[in-house]
């Protein structure tokens, strides 16, 4: 990767990180507040992050023929099997145990919301024994 | 309005156009799909020599996902240098749960290969089946595991 392409995955993931700190979903309680069904905040900021990336995704690969820094757009499909439903459920029960997912576990640190070190311990041990455990 | 949002709606709705700002300028620029779990195992990379964690696509990406998750950090970092709080937010929830939680969390994103940005965001903008299937999936079972846990009084 290009110099001035890692220059705008730091400008894009500061935005990224501000965001979710203003949105403040780095905090435990504000997500498990959703999942109790008690403040629908959360869909509103899937629902802005969603609708300008969902603008992106589908408008700016027909206007250009490649990023503008880049060769070529990814393209990530992912397939429809057990692996990823069922490794979905497994997120699902670990979020509504302690209300974090991996992008708040980074910003909710940088935050200072130091207790999230334990969640961010948690994620890469979890994602260590994902990688020992699984057959190419 | 006020039931559905008791402490308003337009940080949320702020914050959310600004993760997809972001998501979108790396996009345009560079041409990455910017989940966020996949640090995690393309960072063990550095570790383990094992084959799994040897694949090219996380050897390849490692550099600029170490960087995503260092400026998602530093994002967080200047939000509370700027607007946030004089003290620092905490949290009141017991260590367990966030270590315990967190280790299924990292588990099961890398196993469905996305997690919340990675299908939540990514996925679905890119009109995705089986990333739609997947965030329902994991809203269900975070919403009754969540209810489950505080019905029976978990500290």
């Amino acid at each position: 990767m290009k110099p001035a392409s890692f220059i705008v995955i730091l400008l894009g993931g500061m935005l990224f990180g501000f965001g979710l700190a203003v949105s403040t979903m780095i905090q435990p309680e504000v997500v498990l507040s959703f999942l109790r069904l008690k403040d629908f905040g959360l869909l509103l900021v899937l629902g802005g992050a969603l609708a300008v990336t969902l603008a992106t995704y589908q408008i700016v690969p027909r206007m250009l023929k490649h990023p503008l820094l880049e060769t070529n757009f990814e393209v990530k499909r992912p397939p429809m099997n057990r692996r990823t439903i069922g490794g979905a459920a497994i997120f699902g029960i670990g979020w509504g145990l302690c209300g974090v997912c991996p992008g708040p576990a980074i910003a909710g640190l940088g935050a200072g919301i130091w207790m999230l070190i334990l969640a961010l311990i948690g994620i890469a041990a979890g994602a260590y024994v994902h990688g020992r455990t699984t057959n190419l | 309005m006020t039931q559905l949002f008791p402490n308003g709606w337009i940080h949320y709705l702020v914050g959310g156009l600004l993760i997809g700002c972001g998501v979108s300028l790396m996009f345009v620029f560079t041409g990455r799909v910017t989940g966020m779990s996949s640090v995690f195992t393309a960072t063990w990379s550095y570790f383990s020599e094992r084959a799994f964690f040897q694949q090219a696509k996380y050897i390849g990406s490692r550099g600029w996902r170490l960087a995503l998750a260092l400026a998602v950090f530093l994002g967080a970092a200047l939000w509370w240098w700027s607007l946030g709080p004089a003290h620092a937010l905490t949290t009141q929830l017991p260590w367990w749960r966030l270590l315990f939680g967190g280790m299924l969390v990292g588990y099961g994103v890398r196993m469905s290969d996305g997690c919340t940005s990675g299908h939540g965001i990514c996925g679905l903008a890119s009109l995705s089946l089986p990333s739609l299937t997947a965030v329902l999936t994991f809203l269900l079972t975070a919403i009754a595991t969540a209810n489950i846990v505080a019905t029976l009084g978990v500290k």
